[in-house]
């Protein structure tokens, strides 16, 4: 079994509102093997980016992990100094966002902002970091990479650079890449290319790729592993095969009933009826019971927490999940 | 950018014309005869008719301007009715002392206004934000004369640290350094303010911008985040503000220049309009119309300068 690159345990993140603390992401644990893929998937709001970020270390002026561990490389990053994070970000952990055409700074060239991680991590000088920046640009599949060094970003397009942020990303060669959301903003064929790239430079550097999406057909397309989240918590988590053909938690499977899917084209799509809750609604018991078709009394009452069903993890009590106590923690630290 | 610099001298010259016929006019229709200023209360009606004559102000008005415009295409500005001599002379003679305030100022507005404004935005809403906003909100609405007394009567007169008045070196000199520093602060405060203002709100603004994420994900050290990142943004703003401030500055320099006994084209102004001295009056106008466009135009190349999106082509 490959060794383990990063491990979340417990790790919950709140916001300062005018309500006071409430909890974005409740609780989640989950780790990361080196060179495997693992999804995060659930739908808009429901902590996904949030998780990624407090990883980084980068979460909003307002928010702050309240509890849990993130460890790497034989450190909990939780408890790092800004100068100590500073010096994994962008070297041993990168990350990329959902919208190219405003990630890169609109008044440095390409150049410069690509050179940067490796003029800070890698302390290489100017001359030496253009190069290698050519480079990283050539692996990327940008044309013409001398000539782009010096264009701006608003020259590119989008698909350009999101590329331009995969080189980024990947200049110091990590050994995490995060990717939030990366091909969401672009049009279909150019997602495929950005998709299949990652896939490509993944292989190459053996890299660990977090990958966010709320896009089942990328999932299908990437992941080894698939972690489904429901308003700031994990609810199912196991290897991709298992996910798309045995789905446990009836959330995984009202996701996967409401992706268009070429062989059951007679068929009607199945929305998840309902809406995610809000961060200050107080929800008893399982967190999905009021949009669950199959909820019982007791999902109403009780909260579920993760249960081993064969090689995949679930959180329903109506596949025997157990009492768990962490929900009430968290209730109580949101007071 | 070098169309946009041609059109824009082009577009100077049809401007010029225009503020040359308003502020004519204006002079000439606003009550106040030249003539009997310069015949002094003794003069009888044929001296003044005589030196009506000696100034061309007995042609019809239109004969005037047009000869006036013929003069100025001439690159000559006339001659002043107070002192008989050339009004290009009498202000390039003062033109030092009024660039030398002006630019203090903007170096004063620049230095004070931008650091306050940062300082601000990254300490938002802590005592120091509510400090510099306070201060800036006063520097805004306090006026010159009376802020340059205040400083006179503090720093000059009380603690003696500074001279009262006056203006006899370029400021980068030991003595005009001295002379320039409380001129300098009473007419640079409102545009200092305005800047830390702007600077605040670009500030907050562009921090929360995508790009500066993605700086801080690639572990650029906070500090090289707000100085490189985010600052060069926020100043395409705050460049305009500055440049649009230069006008007012401008403006600012007469009562300045009054208050500080400072011998420069402000100064001169005041007393040809009191004197009727049409020419003189006229080629002031002129000269600042002309630095206010010109500042302009700079603002617009700094703008292509630090934002690469801009192309005037
Ligand atoms: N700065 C903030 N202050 C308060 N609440 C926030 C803040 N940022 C995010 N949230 C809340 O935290 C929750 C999780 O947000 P997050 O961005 O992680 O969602 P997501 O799963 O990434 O969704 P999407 O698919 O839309 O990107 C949301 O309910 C969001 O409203
Ligand atoms: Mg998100």
């Amino acid at each position: 079994m490959a060794e383990e690159v990063l491990r979340v345990k417990d790790l919950e993140v709140q916001f300062k509102t005018a309500e006071g603390y409430l909890s974005a992401v409740r609780g989640i644990s989950f780790n990361l093997k080196k060179g495997e893929t693992v999804c995060v998937v659930g739908e808009s709001g429901c902590g996904k980016s949030i998780s990624a970020l407090s990883i980084m270390g980068l979460l909003p002026a307002n928010g702050r992990i309240a509890n849990g561990e993130i460890w790497f490389d034989g450190k909990d990053l939780v408890k790092l100094r800004q100068d100590e994070i500073q010096k994994i970000r962008g070297n041993d952990i990168s990350m990329i966002f959902q919208e190219p055409m405003t990630a890169l700074n609109p008044v440095f060239t390409i150049g410069f902002q690509l050179c940067e991680p490796l003029r800070i991590h890698q302390n290489l000088n100017k001359t030496v970091a253009a190069k290698k920046a050519v480079e990283l640009l050539k692996q990327v599949g940008i044309s013409e990479p001398e000539r782009r060094m010096k264009q701006y970003p608003h020259e590119l397009s989008g698909g350009m650079r999101q590329r331009v942020m995969i080189a980024i990303a990947l200049a110091c060669e990590p050994k995490i890449l995060i990717a939030d959301e990366p091909t969401t903003a672009l049009d279909v064929t150019i997602q495929a290319q950005i998709l299949d790239l990652l896939n490509e430079l993944k292989q190459k550097f053996n890299t660990s790729v977090i990958m966010i999406t709320h896009d089942m057909g990328v999932v299908a397309e990437v992941a080894d592993r698939v972690i489904v989240m429901y308003a700031g918590e994990v609810v199912e988590e196991g290897d991709v095969e298992t996910i798309f053909n045995d789905p446990q938690h009836p959330y995984t499977q009202g996701l996967l009933a409401s992706v268009p899917n070429v062989d059951r084209e007679q068929e009607e799509l199945t929305a998840i009826p309902g809406s995610m809750p809000s961060l200050n609604e107080k929800i008893e018991g399982c967190r999905f019971h009021p949009r669950c078709p199959f909820a019982t009394e007791k999902c109403k009452l009780q909260h579920p927490s993760m249960t081993m069903i064969g090689n995949h993890k679930v959180r329903c009590w109506l596949k025997g999940g157990q009492v768990s106590d962490d929900n009430i923690n968290s209730q109580r630290d949101a007071l | 950018m070098f169309a946009m610099i041609i059109r824009r001298m082009v577009q100077l010259v049809f401007l010029l014309i225009g503020i040359t016929f308003i502020v004519f006019m204006a002079m000439h229709i606003a009550p106040g005869d030249p003539a009997s200023i310069i015949g002094g209360p003794t003069a009888t009606k044929t001296d003044i008719i005589q030196i009506r004559e000696r100034l061309g102000l007995d042609r019809p008005i239109i004969i005037q301007y047009l000869d006036y415009l013929n003069g100025l295409l001439h690159g000559d500005l006339g001659i002043s009715f107070q002192t008989n001599r050339s009004v290009a002379e009498e202000i390039w003679i003062r033109l030092p002392n009024t660039v030398n305030l002006a630019v203090a100022s903007v170096i004063v507005s620049i230095l004070i206004g931008i650091p306050l404004g940062i300082i601000s935005a990254l300490k938002r809403n802590s005592w120091l934000d509510v400090f510099s906003t306070t201060v800036s909100l006063g520097g805004i609405s306090v006026p010159h004369f009376w802020l340059g007394a205040i400083f006179i009567l503090i720093f000059a007169v009380h603690l003696k640290w500074l001279p009262v008045g006056g203006l006899h070196a370029p400021f980068w000199t030991p003595q005009g350094f001295k002379e320039i520093i409380l001129p300098a602060i009473t007419l640079g405060t409102g545009s200092a303010a305005m800047t830390a203002r702007m600077t605040r709100s670009a500030m907050l603004e562009i921090i929360r911008a995508d790009f500066v994420r993605t700086a801080r994900a690639k572990g650029v050290k906070e500090r090289a985040v707000i100085w490189v990142h985010c600052l060069r943004n926020a100043m395409i703003p705050v460049v305009t503000v500055i440049g649009l401030n230069f006008g007012g500055l401008l403006g600012g320099t007469i009562i300045t220049e009054q208050v500080f006994a400072i011998n420069g084209v402000g100064r001169l102004m005041i007393e040809s309009i009191s004197a009727r001295d049409f020419p003189m009056v006229q080629g002031g106008v002129l000269l600042i119309a002309t630095i206010f466009v010109v500042i302009n135009l700079l603002v617009d190349i700094v703008y292509a300068l630090i934002d690469p999106r801009i192309n005037y082509d």
